[in-house]
């Protein structure tokens, strides 16, 4: 079994905001990152397949083909965009959010990339890490 | 850190298909990496020692297992790629089992190797 890693970075800026909580709890519990004018990072993405390089080409996957994916799927909807009001994943309601906080990113570039490398075949998602700054990172390794 | 060429070309492919799945990689005259390779090895502390394993054993092992044959070597002439093509999947497997040999039995845990500074590859037991 090999795993296979590939890295790409993209550039976003967030908050952290409860729409179900007041301005006090916000600012007690997020600090500096509930500014509601936001603030950005270089995100670096690191996503991991593993599988048996195949026989004949000797790839467990090709790279220019996961680089394509992470492209499309991940950097096209996340690079140099707001994440609160520009991904859907992360747009709130009245009440509530899901906040992009590095853990909540992870699962959901997990779960933009899992149907594309299932659906491939050859190799399955085994992790996908994201640093926010280069001391800090979140993995998820999907539900166990 | 191992610095080689090597040309990705699978015999059982045509030249187009070649092409096709290796890109820029399948240039005939090849191309060279700085691989930077990591080797994992775990186990109980020693009693005696306090070492899981004497790096300068594993050092010895990692330079000449797999220094010595890589470093400075175009991959492709190599015996072990003799029947493979030499991506950094199959090197990463290949550098796992000299090593796996090298060292005293279950010491070694896994095997990175860094192609460049985008993509690396891991090789466990299987």
């Amino acid at each position: 079994m090999v795993f296979l890693t590939r890295r790409a970075t993209f550039s976003a800026s967030h908050y952290y905001w409860n729409p179900g909580w007041g301005a006090e709890k916000n600012e007690q519990v997020f600090g500096r990152c509930a500014n509601r004018n936001g603030h950005g990072h270089n995100y670096t993405l690191e996503v991991t397949v593993a599988g048996e390089p195949d026989a004949v080409t000797g790839f467990v996957v090709d790279l220019k083909w996961l680089k394509a994916v992470m492209e499309r799927e991940v950097l096209d909807a996340y690079d140099h965009r707001h994440l609160n009001l520009e991904v859907l994943e992360f747009l709130a309601t009245e009440t509530r959010a899901t906040i992009p906080t590095t853990e909540n990113i992870a699962i959901a570039v997990w779960k933009r990339l899992e149907r594309a490398i299932t659906e491939a075949g050859g190799a399955r998602l085994t992790c996908v890490r994201i640093y926010e700054t280069p001391e800090i990172f979140a993995e998820y390794r999907g539900e166990a | 850190m191992l610095s080689a060429s090597h040309r990705l070309h699978a015999e059982g492919l045509t030249e187009e298909e070649n092409r096709a799945a290796y890109g820029k990689c399948n240039n005939p005259h090849g191309h060279g990496h700085n691989y930077v390779v990591e080797v994992v090895v775990g186990g109980p502390v020693d009693a005696e020692t306090g070492m899981v394993i004497n790096l300068v054993a594993l050092d010895e092992a990692v330079r000449s297992r797999v220094m010595e044959r890589f470093d400075h070597t175009n991959l492709n002439f190599d015996a072990l790629f003799a029947k493979q093509v030499p991506t950094t999947e199959n090197l990463c497997r290949a550098v796992f089992g000299l090593l796996r040999d090298a060292l005293p039995a279950g010491k070694l845990e896994y095997v990175r190797v860094e192609e460049t500074e985008n993509n690396f590859f891991e090789c466990y037991e299987t």
